[in-house]
């Protein structure tokens, strides 16, 4: 029990840590690299927490994935990022004060619920007691009862796709590119021109 | 011993520095939308923590969705960043305006 806590300190210090410096760091890199330590953290809370799947798909999508993206994007757009730091220092301490109220708000909204007998949350937190695996769990009703809800992700994931594809994609002049129907409806008539070559001269 | 609330504070305090990221970057949209992905990440917590609570396991999925859709908007936010960064040559939110649908 000693042990999970530390896990779960160290953890979650880490990750609030690197969560602070995505939003402060001045090099928008750094800013994509703390995320990225941010979400592994994150995935090691998700382990305590019993679900190993997501704790993987959370690695595999967002590191692998998402936070590339960023960093592909970061890297390759010339961006002057020291003009879009004016401001900062400005609404610092307007904005810490507002974290710290809403940080405190939502530590009372769990704390008062403590007295209140819907949920007795002085239990320690358990992973899902269970004799098959979390992955397994997870796909055993994924594709029974959450069916409809999996197949929206799909839809969701296609609609994205074509929408970024067809908002980067963008017609240059000058490519030469196959054109299908023309080339399958050439015939003899505009493929092949016939000319007199007079002798000696050439066209 | 690590309790519900532990879970809970941890989720609130992420969800308020994304918050606050998108409050103090206010002109820089990459920082804005990794914001958002720290606010879907704290959401995330939530539903894991609520799923190992209740001892049922679709918190799990719906923790899926919410990543499926934070995937989804972070492709489809930074396309428009891109194409956005191509017509003006800067990533400034206030000038997003000039976009006029």
């Amino acid at each position: 029990m000693i042990l999970y806590s530390l896990t779960f300190y160290l953890f979650s210090s880490v990750a609030v840590l690197s969560a602070l410096m995505v939003i402060s760091a001045k090099n928008p890199v750094h800013s994509v690299l703390f995320l990225i330590l941010s979400f592994v953290n994150a995935s090691g809370l998700f382990v305590l927490l019993g679900a190993e799947f997501l704790a993987m798909i959370l690695v595999v999508v967002y590191v692998g994935a998402v936070a590339v993206l960023f960093l592909f994007v970061v890297m390759m757009l010339d961006i002057n990022f020291v003009k879009l730091r004016e401001g900062f220092l400005q609404y610092l301490p307007f904005g810490a004060l507002l974290g710290i109220v809403l940080v405190i708000e939502l530590g009372i909204l769990f704390l008062t619920d403590r007295s209140s007998n819907i949920y007795n949350n002085q239990t320690p937190l358990q992973p899902i007691v269970s004799e098959v695996e979390n992955t397994k769990m997870i796909g055993q009703i994924l594709y029974t009862e959450y069916f409809y809800l999996f197949q929206i992700c799909g839809i969701i994931l296609l609609v994205a796709m074509i929408g970024s594809i067809t908002l980067t994609l963008r017609d240059k002049g000058g490519v030469k590119r196959q054109n299908i129907d023309s080339q399958n409806t050439v015939d003899a008539s505009i493929a092949i021109e016939k000319k007199k070559v007079k002798i000696g001269e050439g066209i | 011993m690590i309790t519900l609330e532990h879970y809970l504070f941890l989720g609130a305090i992420i969800f308020t520095l994304g918050v606050l990221g998108i409050f103090l970057n206010k002109k820089n949209l990459i920082i804005i939308l990794m914001s958002i992905e720290l606010i879907l990440l704290s959401v995330n917590i939530n539903f894991i923590a609520f799923s190992a609570y209740i001892n049922d396991i679709s918190g799990q999925i719906f923790a899926m969705l919410t990543l499926t859709v934070a995937a989804a908007e972070a492709a489809i936010g930074l396309a428009i960043l891109v194409v956005f960064f191509r017509n003006l040559g800067s990533i400034e939110v206030n000038k997003i305006n000039q976009l006029k649908g």
